[in-house]
Formats: C-alpha cells, sequence, structure tokens
C-alpha cells in the first residue's frame, strides 16, 4: 500500500511517499540516494546494510519503511557532524580497519551501537558484539583494534 | 549525499579522454610532461601463455605531471581492497620526489587508460612496480633538465624536493614541477637504464601510510558500482534455472506483469523483470512462474572425487629428477596418500553488479569486475558495437578474490539495455552470487613419497587432478621426484565439473600446499623428528630456511615430534615469488571434533616491501580467510544444482574465529618486489591440519576438516 512515511533521517525529518512494505535497505538507496549502505546478502547475515534506529542497530534489508514511521534513522552518512568525521571512522582509517571497504559502513554503525551500550569494551565483548558483522576480506583484528581506539578516544561518551 | 549530478559532471570531463591512440591523446591531452611505459607483467603474461589479443609493445600505462604540479598515473589496474591506489601512488611520488597527496591513480577507465589484462595474479606490485618507478625516475630527469635551462645551472647543483627543483648552492633559486610543465608537451617513452632510489634513500615508499581510499570507504561516499544511478534506470532481476544445465519448459509471466510499473523482457530462455526499485523488480520476479526440467545427476560433494579421477586427463610433467624406481628401493617407508578438496565459492560482500547506458552508437558500462578490459570487448561483442564505441568505468570492486574476473553480469545488463532501450543496473542476489560463481574447483592430490632408514626423503611421486599446476613443485631436496599435473588450469576439463570454475585467491596453490606440506609431516613423524627440523633437513635454499627459522623465532617453537598434544603446526610454501612459512596452534574439542585457532605466527620473504603496513594486512586478510577454507568453507551440490545458497549454510570466517595474529615481513629491500596478495593464504590448510595431527593424533585428508571429518580420524586412529 502507497503510504506518506515520516521519518527522521541523519538529524532531519524526511517524507517518502512508498509502499510502506518495502525495505528499509532500497528506500534508503534508490529514493533517498543514500547508497552508503549495502546489500550484501538480503537475509540479516551479513551486516552490510545496518543503521540506525532510535540508535539501535538494525538490518535495514529486513526492516519495512513503515517500520521505521516516525522512528530516528541514520545512516554511514549520518555519522560524521559538522564536517568531523566521528571518533569510529577516524579510527577504522587510522587502524587501517579496511580493505575492499564494501562492509565498512556495516561495521562502522554496529560498532558505534556497541560503543554506546558498551563505552569500553574488553577485546572479547568487542568480538561477540561484532560477530554477525561479515569481512571477506579478513580485516577483523584491525577493526578491533579500531573499535577499542574509539573508545578510548571517546572515553565513554559516543 | 546525492552527488550523482557531480558523479556526470565529472565525468562529462573525463570523456574529453582519450581512446588508446596516443597520438589522438598527445593532441587533446593538453599541457604537461608525459611518460609512457610497459608494465612487466605483459611478458610474463605471454611467457604464461595468457596473451590472447597481441599484447602492447608500445605502451600500457603512463603518467603526467600537469602544470598545477598534480601527478597522474593512468592505469586499467583496479582496486578491490588490495591496496594499490596507495602503494602504485607511494612507488611515484618517492621516485618523483613529490608529496603523496599531490598523485591521482587513475585505474580501470578503459578510454583514459591503456590497455591492461586484468587485476589478478598478484601482480600489480611485482611487474607494475619496476617500470612505474622507473617512469617516476624519468619524468624527474626530464624536470631536472627543464630547470637546468630555466636556472642556468647545471643538473648536479640541482635538487628537487617535494615538486620543487632547487639551486643547492642558493636555494632561494627555485621552481617548481607545475611552472616546468607549463605551456610545454613533452613525450618520453620509458627505456631501460633508469636509475632507481636505493632503499635508503626512500622517503615515502617502506612507511606507512594512510589508505588514499580511506575517507570514501569510511564515510559511505565511496562509489561502487551498485552506487551508480541514473534518471529513468531501471534495476533487472533476471529469472535463473534451479540447477546449471536446466532447460526451460514452461512460463506464465503474467503474475509479474500485473506488477505496476514492470517491464517484461524476454530473449528466448533469457527472462528478465525490470523496474526503477530493484526490490519491486525482485517481487515480480518471484511471480513468474517457470517449468525447468532438470538433468539427473549423481555428482555430489561426496562422489564428485571419484569422478574426477575417473575424466582426468593424462598427467603433464612439470618436473622431476634421479629414477622413481631408485627411489622406492632405497626408502625403507613408503606413504602413499590421498588428499581431497572441495569447492570453494569466492563469497565477496559486494555481488557482481553492472550498469550499462546506452547511448545512441556508444555505450558506457560501470562494472565490479577485475578485468575491465575484458568486459569491453564482450560488451562490444553483446551489443554488435565497436570497440571503441564501448567504454568500461571501474568503480571501487568490493573484494573479487579471483571471482570477478569473469563478467557475466555486464553481459546480462548489456543485453538487457539493449532490449529495454533504458540505462540497466544488473546487481546479483546472494543466492545469484553463489550459483553463479566460478568456484575454486574441487581437486585431488596423490602423493607416493618415502624415507630412509636414515630419515632422508628418498621418493616423491606427485600427481595433482584439477587444482591446477601453481604451487604443485615442490623446493625440498628429494634425490628421486616427479610433479605431475591432471589438468592444469583451474576451469577444468569438459564434462569434469558440473559448474563453473576459475581462479580463487592463490589458484591451485592452497591444495598444492595442503597436500604437500601434510605428507612432510607425515614423514617427519614416521621418522621420529620435529617437524621444523625434518624440514630444515631438506632444504638448501636459503630464502625458504630464512622464513622458516623467523617464524619458528617469532613463534617460540620447541622442538619436538608429533603429535605432541601440544596442537602446533608448520607449513611453508612459495607463491607469486614470494616465501612464506606459517605456525599455527589451535585447540581440538575431542568430543566435538570442534576446531579453535588460537594464534598463527606467518613471516614471508616478499623482496622489497613497497607499503610494509598494506603488505601485513594483506597477509593477515589472507591468514583470516584460509581459516574458512581449512575449517568449513564447501559448496554442497547435486549436479548443477547448488545447495548453498547464503552465509546461513556456507559459513565464512567472523569475528569469533579470529586468532591471534602476528606477521613478519622479512626485510629484504635489495630484491624486486613479489607478490602480497596472496602468498600467505596457500599455507592455512596444511599449517592447521598439522596443528590438528599435534594435538589430537590424527589426520585429516580433506578440506575443509569439519568437526565430523577431525571425529572420523580420531575414531580411525
Amino acid at each position: 500500500m502507497i503510504e506518506r512515511i515520516q521519518f527522521t533521517l541523519n538529524g532531519e525529518g524526511i517524507q517518502v511517499t512508498v509502499d510502506g512494505d518495502r525495505m528499509l535497505l532500497w528506500v534508503l538507496r534508490t529514493d533517498l540516494g543514500l547508497t552508503g549502505t549495502k546489500y550484501g546478502c538480503g537475509a540479516s547475515y551479513c551486516g552490510a546494510c545496518t543503521v540506525l534506529v532510535n540508535q539501535e542497530p538494525v538490518r535495514s534489508c529486513q526492516t519495512t519503511v513503515k517500520d521505521v514511521q516516525d522512528q530516528d534513522v541514520v545512516t554511514i552518512e549520518g555519522l560524521a557532524k559538522n564536517g568531523e568525521l566521528h571518533p569510529l571512522q577516524k579510527a577504522f582509517m587510522t587502524h587501517d580497519a579496511l580493505q575492499c571497504g564494501f562492509c565498512t559502513p556495516g561495521m562502522i554503525i554496529n560498532a558505534y551501537a556497541l560503543l554506546r551500550k558498551n563505552p569500553r569494551p574488553s577485546v572479547s565483548q568487542i568480538i561477540e558484539g561484532m560477530d554477525e558483522n561479515l569481512c571477506r576480506c579478513g580485516a577483523y583484528n584491525r577493526i578491533v583494534q579500531a573499535v577499542q581506539a574509539a573508545a578510548e578516544e571517546t572515553k565513554g561518551a559516543a | 549525499m546525492k552527488d550523482d549530478q557531480s558523479f556526470e559532471r565529472n565525468d562529462r570531463e573525463r570523456t574529453r579522454g582519450f581512446q588508446v591512440n596516443r597520438r589522438e591523446f598527445l593532441k587533446i591531452a593538453g599541457s604537461g610532461i608525459f611518460v609512457f611505459f610497459t608494465l612487466g607483467d605483459a611478458l610474463f603474461l605471454q611467457q604464461e601463455g595468457w596473451g590472447r589479443e597481441p599484447l602492447p609493445t608500445d605502451f600500457n600505462a603512463f603518467l603526467r605531471i600537469a602544470e598545477d604540479g598534480r601527478v597522474s598515473c593512468y592505469t586499467g589496474k583496479i582496486e578491490m581492497g588490495q591496496g594499490i591506489v596507495t602503494s602504485l601512488a607511494q612507488m611515484l611520488a618517492d621516485e618523483l620526489d613529490v608529496s603523496l597527496g599531490v598523485v591521482d591513480m587513475v585505474m580501470g577507465d578503459t578510454d583514459l587508460c591503456p590497455w591492461d589484462m586484468g587485476t589478478f595474479g598478484s601482480r600489480s606490485t611485482r611487474f607494475f612496480g619496476p617500470p612505474l618507478r622507473a617512469a617516476g625516475a624519468e619524468a624527474r630527469r626530464v624536470l631536472l633538465e627543464l630547470a637546468s635551462e630555466h636556472l642556468k645551472t647545471p643538473v648536479h647543483e640541482l635538487t628537487a624536493e617535494n615538486g620543487v627543483i632547487f639551486d643547492t648552492k642558493n636555494r632561494n633559486r627555485r621552481i617548481s614541477y607545475g611552472r616546468l610543465a607549463k605551456g610545454k608537451k613533452i613525450e618520453r617513452h620509458l627505456k631501460e637504464g633508469v636509475d632507481l632510489k636505493k632503499p635508503h634513500q626512500f622517503e615515502v615508499m617502506g612507511r606507512p601510510v594512510i589508505r588514499q581510499d580511506a575517507l570514501e570507504k569510511v564515510t559511505g561516499w565511496a562509489k561502487f558500482a551498485g552506487d551508480i544511478q541514473f534518471p529513468g534506470m531501471l534495476y533487472a532481476k533476471i529469472l535463473r534455472p534451479p540447477a546449471h544445465g536446466a532447460k526451460l519448459v514452461g512460463v506464465d509471466l503474467s503474475g509479474a506483469r500485473q506488477v505496476a510499473g514492470i517491464q517484461v523482457v524476454r530473449e528466448g530462455d533469457f527472462i528478465a523483470v525490470l523496474h526503477g526499485y530493484p526490490d519491486v523488480a525482485e517481487l515480480a520476479l518471484s511471480r513468474i512462474k517457470a517449468t525447468f526440467d532438470k538433468p539427473e545427476s549423481d555428482i555430489d560433494e561426496t562422489t564428485i572425487f571419484n569422478h574426477l579421477l575417473n575424466v582426468a586427463p593424462d598427467g603433464e610433467f612439470v618436473s622431476g629428477a634421479g629414477d622413481l624406481q631408485k627411489g622406492r628401493k632405497a626408502s625403507t617407508s613408503l606413504f602413499e596418500k590421498t588428499y581431497l578438496d572441495g569447492y570453494v565459492a569466492h563469497a565477496p560482500i559486494e555481488t557482481h553488479t553492472a550498469v550499462v547506458k546506452i547511448e545512441g552508437n556508444k555505450c558506457t558500462v560501470w562494472a565490479s569486475s577485475q578485468t575491465p578490459f575484458r568486459v569491453k570487448e564482450e560488451v562490444a561483442e553483446t551489443l554488435g558495437f565497436p570497440e571503441d564505441h564501448v567504454r568500461v568505468i571501474s568503480p571501487y570492486v568490493g573484494g573479487g578474490f579471483g571471482g570477478k574476473t569473469r563478467n557475466l553480469q555486464v553481459v546480462e545488463a548489456a543485453r538487457l539495455a539493449k532490449l529495454s532501450g533504458r540505462p540497466v543496473q544488473v546487481a546479483w542476489s546472494r543466492a545469484e552470487e553463489f550459483f553463479n560463481d566460478s568456484f575454486r574447483p574441487a581437486a585431488v592430490v596423490k602423493i607416493k613419497s618415502g624415507i630412509t632408514d636414515q630419515g632422508r626423503m628418498s621418493l616423491w611421486d606427485y600427481h595433482v587432478y584439477f587444482a591446477g599446476q601453481r604451487g604443485s613443485e615442490h623446493f625440498y631436496n628429494i634425490p628421486h621426484h616427479r610433479t605431475m599435473v591432471h589438468g592444469s588450469n583451474w576451469r577444468g576439463t569438459p564434462g569434469s565439473h558440473p559448474f563453473a570454475t576459475g581462479a580463487w585467491r592463490a589458484p591451485a596453490n592452497n591444495t598444492n600446499t595442503f597436500a604437500r606440506e601434510s605428507q612432510i609431516d607425515i614423514m617427519a613423524a614416521s621418522a621420529a623428528m620435529d617437524p621444523l627440523a625434518f624440514r630444515m633437513q631438506h632444504l638448501t635454499d636459503e630464502k625458504m630456511r630464512r622464513v622458516l627459522q623467523v617464524a619458528a623465532e617469532t613463534f617460540g617453537w620447541k622442538p619436538g615430534e608429533a603429535p605432541s598434544g601440544r596442537g602446533r603446526g608448520i607449513a611453508c610454501g612459495i607463491d607469486a615469488g614470494t616465501y612464506v612459512a606459517t605456525i599455527a596452534e589451535v585447540d581440538v574439542d575431542q568430543d566435538t571434533g570442534q576446531v579453535k585457532v588460537k594464534r598463527v605466527v606467518c613471516a614471508q620473504d616478499m623482496g622489497l616491501a613497497i607499503n610494509p603496513e598494506g603488505a601485513a594486512i594483506q597477509m593477515e586478510g589472507c591468514i583470516t580467510m584460509g581459516l574458512g577454507y581449512a575449517l568449513k568453507e564447501d559448496i554442497h551440490f547435486n549436479g548443477g544444482e547448488i545447495f548453498d545458497l547464503n552465509f546461513d549454510t556456507y559459513e565464512i570466517p567472523r569475528f569469533s574465529w579470529l586468532p591471534e595474529i602476528e606477521t613478519v615481513i622479512i626485510d629484504n629491500k635489495n630484491a624486486d618486489p613479489q607478490g602480497g596478495g596472496e602468498p600467505a593464504i596457500i599455507t592455512m590448510g596444511g599449517v592447521i591440519a598439522n596443528a590438528i595431527y599435534d594435538a589430537v593424533g590424527s589426520r585429516v585428508f580433506q578440506l575443509p576438516m569439519t568437526p565430523d571429518r577431525i571425529r572420523e580420524a580420531m575414531e580411525k586412529a
């Protein structure tokens, strides 16, 4: 059913007129042109499509757009504030926590939510919290280091 | 966010570039200093029998210094995570004495960049590096000559720093590269005899730098093929058979046609639905009712190995020496073993994707491909266009691993763009990615080997079936030996594989190294020798001895014969010119057969490491990815029907598998650079097999070493 759906996207209120059963991933990518959120598996196994809804990480390939009616959605494009990269983004850069970069937006968004819940995670808590996000290039060890460094930098104030 | 427009604009600017004709190009290129050069890999590929087309005798890469002082390098190579956008720029910056920030790498655009075979085989740094550096050095020489004229000072009294040439006697007398290039059009062709900087002179090479593509990739700005969108573009979904070889016998498209705004396209058995939203196209696809005739098959992941042996071609002799009969007689213990390796998927997180836009008699393609120039040929052929009417642009590629050397999705997008009359994007679903993948081939290795009563290897008779030749030759001192390859490439022979197979990161070498290094350990155990000492006793190659030694020292290897119960294994090999030795420590759950790899130490001699940090990252990636084929990854199938279609049943390594990883790059600055993207993965099967044996005293002869197979091996022992 075509409906008018409003939500907050990267800090700004927006409204889309779409079939509310469509998945958020495709509305973000095609209707809204935010292509940082990636399709990887279409079944919530890989995490490439992770976005924040009310600060919680969700798989946008399994979330309908009507599910986010009146909710607060943040994508990778919305993480930097006032032209300043988020500490996680900086840490991914300085720790070489990426190779092909395709899983990176989902990794960063998931890590953001992880740090919000647990500002000072141990290595094993990072591994546990990130375990449902897949990287085929094998950058896991660097991602763990980057998340640790970002936690250090934000001192619990992500 | 909506920077499609700027992309378009950029694109228009770039379209004024050139086809491969150098004269044409120079006419329109504006001013600057140009150095044209040929990549070393063209010759290498010709030797390897790769050259399908006449290879360029002229040049296939060039650099330009423009009047704004920026340096651009144009090459048909692509960036897919391996980091060459950074390491190549480093080489150029160093030889030219400019900062890394002024170097632009223009990659994989078939209109702007000269012809290139493709990006695979760990060749970019090895074969691109030396001529690229020489071209940089040549450009620097030209600039010094120009500066000498301009400053009226002899060249030997000048020095270049950071894009500026100074008079060493009076640093106020200076001129920038940009000024020197202004209004000039200087063309140089690289000849031999250019002096390169010595390692102690490096200022950019050999030092860690932040990846050139990092900012775009952490912000979501990086464009991959699927991120290319145009007004009016349609997303296509294609009807697939349930199995390779299945024939379409009936189809009802009425359900799909009822989806609002859908365009249904059919050309014979090629049926697709197109829509402005990919998810709506997917929905329409699900409403197609199709019946297929699926051929029966008794080939699956368990019977495939006998099938392969049955259809295997005769062996081709690769190398050997001595006399196998004598070797057999000299042996007091003989070991005859068979090693099996299943099909493995590439499974990049970005699925195969392409956008094709036809305007009049011209066509532009954005493709996730490791071979953009092959894409150009394929699209031209599909559309019936002359090749110079097709331009392929390579956005960032979201992982390739050898799988994106095949460009089926581009051909599909080209057909659909022609049939629909609209720009078309084809982005495979995960299921299509698995179904259409060219898997790493299932393979068999049979080895007969022997040792004397002194614990010396006396016989080695090695036969590999269908994996391929790479890495099949051993490097140990064995007096009587031969290596035979049955089916010398990974694409198989007609009737061998039920679906496509192809190159997978370090093709053939993973299978060969697993078999060889397992067999070496079997003999070491039989001789009651420490596996490292046994290897050393049979090695004179100094490079191999050194990587083993360094790995052992780094790990803290304590000699002992296996099985020691400690769960430690060792394996070594050579790939793409690079020597690798790996030591792993594992825990094996005796009840479940579950393996946890706790620690991996890997030492590598890759000659000069241009970007040591980048090289270490590639090694870590290899080790991590290698855990998958060693322990879990295996395609389940029946004939042409693939059962693993997503990451639920096809498990790839994840965070929780992560061992402690230590990499050591042996400082070998004075040797030519060798491959870095693949070598460290080759030892992962062998090293884990040997570590499992050391832990539990049972050996697994089949990859992947799943808990079931480990339990089975333990029950047999």
